[in-house]
């Protein structure tokens, strides 16, 4: 049984941030990104990530119901639509009533960034950047940094060409070498900055009428094209509208590690 | 009375229609007075201080159709383009009409977009006072930014990827038009903010 399985929803309507959550430390370090972090966009320089702390699991519907009672505002009936699409939250039996009984240790999927963002800062986090996820989620479950192995590259790629299961399963996935759970494997997963993530495939967009639409050195050129799996979260990402919700889209958050600010 | 028509004076019939065309087009767009519809860019209020170093809420604009883009002041190539963009459009109307519609450029570079880096762009660009440059926090402006559509990301050197687009917002905030075009005015565009424009006696 994970640490997750056994905080009770109760527990989360009592205490938000002390006792609510499951968080693990990342210690950060040098990072090459799949996406140019330089400012030449054909080449890559690695980035600093510095320390923080993500959920070791994705935000499961329990706890997300939690937050709807101390938030009102955010229940379906309520966020206005530029805030949450009209499918948000479409799952539930009601707007405080989760789908099913057996509900509230799946991944809450359907909620869109600006609810995702919310539920975050109210438990004094928020969401983690697409540097630290892409970070996190190089691990495999000994390895930090596993994305040369082709085999490992494998098994991430074989879970995106399973049809999505009718019944999500719940969270707690075998953790990887920093201790968090699900990077792959269950749900996509709202970033901060997903509407950072603009993509431009190749240097036949160079002369188009269409660079003019990005200022400065154009859009993101891809480094590590054999990282398909990361690529199509990149590309989902990129795809999406703040107020957008999917039934695959869930999230989880991050914060500093001790002492820093958010 | 005698006679059936009532006798204004041309200046009450005047002021008579001002007043209408002044409340008539919000009245009916509105859910109910004072009620936001929820598909409103004004149901997030960021931080905004303008180039004056003056607190902004976004949500006074409300009424009227407002232009909405987003840049970074030190921006040499697409920014001078969107400003460049906004004054044809405005200069496309009639001049009366030109008056009633409001421009907002928010920054997403707060740490180097000062007020008085702001107030200097406006001043560079012939803002007057239908212009409004305003600068957020970091977080705000990406929130503000996801409202919009506008995608931006800081490169190590400190300059920005970034979309440019500006948005049309009609009396209650709803994104009405969105346009790439720039360095020339987008018929669509233009014809979808004189029909934002509350009609004139």
């Amino acid at each position: 049984m994970t640490i997750a399985r056994t905080v009770g929803i109760g527990l989360l309507t009592m205490c938000g941030l002390a006792c609510g959550a499951d968080y693990v430390a990342l210690p950060g370090g040098r990072f090459v990104s799949v996406l140019p972090q330089g400012s030449v966009p054909t080449a890559t320089v690695p980035v600093e990530i510095a320390p923080f702390a993500m959920r070791a699991t994705p935000v499961t519907a329990g706890e997300y119901l939690a937050f709807v009672r101390a938030h009102p505002e955010w229940q379906r009936t309520r966020a206005p639509v530029v805030f949450a699409d009209k499918r948000y939250l479409i799952d539930w039996r009601s707007a405080t009533e989760l789908a099913d009984d057996g509900a509230a240790m799946r991944p809450q999927t359907s909620v869109s960034w600006f609810a995702a963002k919310a539920f975050c800062d109210s438990e004094g986090a928020r969401l983690p950047s697409w540097l630290e996820w892409e970070y996190a989620a190089a691990a495999d479950e000994t390895r930090r940094d596993a994305r040369a192995d082709p085999a490992w590259r494998r098994r991430i790629l074989a879970w995106y060409e399973r049809p999505t299961a009718a019944v999500m399963p719940n969270v707690g996935g075998t953790p990887n070498a920093y201790g968090v759970r699900d990077l792959h494997g269950l749900v996509w997963e709202w970033v901060d900055d997903f509407n950072a993530l603009f993509i431009a495939g190749d240097s036949r967009t160079q002369g188009d009428p269409d660079t003019l639409k990005f200022c400065g050195a154009g859009a993101i050129n891809v480094i590590d094209r054999d990282s398909y799996a990361v690529l199509m979260r990149i590309a989902l990402l990129s795809s999406l509208g703040a107020s957008d919700t999917t039934s695959s889209l869930g999230f989880r958050c991050a914060r500093p590690l001790d002492g820093a600010p958010p | 009375m005698m006679n059936p028509t009532p006798r204004l004076s041309r200046r009450n019939a005047l002021l008579l229609l001002a007043t209408a065309a002044a409340y008539l087009p919000i009245a009916a767009r509105a859910a109910a007075p004072g009620e936001l519809p929820g598909d409103s860019i004004y149901q997030y209020r960021p931080p905004l201080t303008d180039q004056d170093g003056h607190g902004f809420d976004i949500a006074s604009l409300r009424g009227g159709p407002v232009l909405v883009s987003m840049f970074y002041s030190s921006c040499e190539m697409v920014c001078p383009m969107i400003f460049e963009t906004l004054q044809l459009t405005l200069k496309a109307l009639p001049a009366i009409d030109r008056e009633r519609v409001r421009v907002l450029m928010v920054s997403f570079d707060p740490a180097r977009d000062s007020v008085a880096v702001l107030k200097a762009k406006a001043e560079a660009h012939h803002c007057d006072a239908r212009w409004t440059l305003a600068r957020t926090d970091d977080a705000s402006a990406r929130k503000l930014a996801a409202l919009l559509g506008v995608q931006y990301r800081r490169l190590a050197s400190g300059e920005f990827n970034h979309s440019s687009t500006i948005e049309l917002l009609d009396a209650d905030g709803r994104i009405a038009a969105r346009t790439g075009t720039l360095a020339a005015v987008d018929p669509a565009l233009l014809k979808r903010l004189r029909t934002a424009l509350p009609a004139r006696g």
